[in-house]
């Protein structure tokens, strides 16, 4: 088989990340990019749906919790390793998605935006009401104590956030040069015109929305593990939801890198923010940022590129 | 005598408690031409919906190549070959002109188009309609025209057997009707049976073999361009008593 750059981009980044376990001393960075890989994470997942799709998913937070708890639940019923979690919330994000999915028949547009930030709301309305993983009061989780090759729990949870997000491009850019993703961005321009030209709409919409809610789901999973305390106010958080959104805007939604390049720079951004301001400026950085790109760029950071060099080859 | 490829009976169609089109049948045989005309709202469109399977019908049958469809989605529908076009143009915004016609050769198509060619032949049907010049153009800004034109190239691109027109020259000048008349005939004379819906009298008399009348969802005459025009029940549904 041959290695494409991209391949040999994935493998060396995963390599420099290991390395920088090895090396690094201060927790903090893992820390800090880990919550940055999980906001990647997550906007890869966003733009699936909504960037080669068309389908603006307002609930992100809601898929993100439900892997959240879900593993909650698993550790405290049967301690289960985390491997196993990981599955398991992939599997039912997948099916959520898969639920999604369906809804597209009946909600275009608006109306599917609106049915995806109340099923977040109903989700979260459970775990609220759901007194064994911590109802509203939340819970507490302990980190396992081993931590496999790594000398402490952060530095394996950050590792696998950092193979979680290159396999989270790697289906993204997959989805997007493929077969699969020329049928999506005809579903995205006109749903009738690509069903009346052999688009099986349905198929390619819940293999797009399936997709969205395993990765998603997968996202949350290990998220107990990073906080250690648990409760809906973190699980739901607006800013994950918005950041979701916010980072594919950003970078530009029509390609696969995108939301890579949004979720960095964004992530970048609000952490050094975070240590060097405050934590409670976040929200309103996303904000202006997300009204200044789409007022001003409403194709991104890639769509400011490609325009620019389309004028630069036209001189 | 030739197959006959497209074979509707006691097709039905309500929205509630409106009847749309009421156990009306048609039939095309292969590379015929037929005229579907009537005032608005007399169901043209709906009927187009149904044999495109953008709508499902309520009774009757639709058959295609002696095959039953009833039922059947779109997508399938258009990979055994019926392909429409949009009374509004409906072109993938975000893509060129020539991507707009892969959508169809690498769907509906797939089964006979070769991978490996699927630009050539799309530069190809460019070419056949003289649209070439345009191919890596941004479809979304194209004029109207070029969009209606668009259109047609895009439907020949799924490689139908039969085509479904659904007014291609509304609101064109008389030599962009005529330019996209053109283009019909071209399509038809590859062997593609063709429906073509529209208003422009000159255009449906001109290209069809056959006409089918229709008057609030009801098939009220049925003849030769020559015979329907001078059809007494024909004139009081297009002029009034």
């Amino acid at each position: 088989m041959k290695l494409d750059k991209f391949w040999i981009a994935c493998i060396a980044i995963l390599i420099l990340g290991f390395v920088f376990t090895k090396n690094a001393d201060n927790e903090f960075y893992f820390f800090t990019t880990y919550v940055i890989l999980q906001g990647l994470v997550m906007a890869v997942a966003w733009n699936i749906l909504g960037g080669f799709t068309g389908y603006v998913n307002f609930g992100a937070a809601g898929f993100f919790a439900v892997g959240v708890y879900t593993s909650v639940a698993l550790n405290k019923a049967f301690g289960l390793p985390l491997p196993v979690i990981l599955a398991v919330a992939g599997i039912i994000g997948g099916l959520l998605g898969l639920g999604a999915g369906y809804l597209t028949l009946r909600l275009k547009g608006v109306y599917f935006a609106i049915a995806t930030l109340a099923t977040a709301l109903v989700i979260e309305t459970i775990v609220n009401n759901w007194k064994y993983v911590g109802g509203a009061a939340g819970t507490y989780v302990l980190q396992p104590k081993q931590s496999f090759i790594f000398d402490n729990y952060i530095e394996l949870l950050f590792m696998l956030m950092l193979v979680l997000s290159v396999a989270a491009v790697a289906i993204s850019r997959y989805l997007s040069s493929s077969r699969v993703g020329k049928g999506l961005a005809a579903i995205r321009d006109d749903e009738v015109a690509a069903e009346c030209m052999g688009v099986p709409t349905l198929r390619l919409k819940l293999i797009s929305t399936t997709a969205m809610g395993v990765l998603m789901s997968i996202a949350g999973a290990p998220f107990p593990f990073f906080v250690t305390f648990v409760d809906p106010v973190s699980a739901f958080a607006l800013l994950i939801a918005v950041n979701a959104i916010a980072m594919p805007m950003i970078g530009g939604t029509a390609y696969w890198y995108g939301p890579v390049i949004g979720a960095l720079i964004l992530g970048v951004v609000q952490e050094t923010a975070t240590v060097t301001i405050s934590s409670e400026l976040n929200l309103l950085i996303v904000g202006v940022l997300l009204v200044l790109f789409i007022t001003m760029a409403p194709q991104g950071i890639v769509g400011v590129y490609h325009d620019w060099r389309k004028k630069r080859d036209a001189k | 005598m030739s197959e006959r490829i497209l074979e509707v009976t006691g097709l039905t169609k309500r929205f509630g408690g409106f009847v749309a089109l009421d156990k009306v049948s048609l039939h095309l045989d292969e590379g015929e031409r037929l005229g579907l005309i009537g005032p608005n709202g007399s169901g043209k469109t709906t009927m187009i919906n149904c044999i495109s399977g953008a709508l499902i019908n309520d009774e009757g049958r639709v058959q295609f190549k002696g095959a039953d469809i009833t039922g059947l989605k779109a997508h399938k529908r258009a990979q055994l070959g019926i392909a429409r076009s949009f009374q509004v143009p409906k072109p993938f915004g975000s893509m060129t002109v020539l991507e707009n016609l892969c959508i169809p050769l690498e769907f509906a198509a797939r089964g006979r188009t070769d991978p490996g060619a699927v630009e050539d032949q799309a530069m190809e049907i460019l070419k056949m309609i003289g649209f070439e010049d345009r191919a890596r153009e941004n479809s979304a800004g194209l004029t109207q025209v070029d969009m209606r034109k668009l259109e047609l190239a895009r439907a020949l691109a799924a490689k139908p057997a039969l085509l479904v027109s659904d007014e291609a020259m509304a609101g064109l000048s008389a030599s962009e009707v005529d330019d996209i008349l053109e283009i019909l005939f071209k399509l038809n004379a590859t062997g593609v049976a063709v429906i073509m819906i529209e208003h422009i009298m000159r255009a449906v008399m001109r290209y069809s073999q056959r006409i089918i009348v229709l008057d609030a969802g009801q098939k009220i005459a049925e003849g030769t361009p020559d015979e329907v025009i001078h059809d007494p029940q024909v004139e009081r549904a297009y002029l009034g008593e």
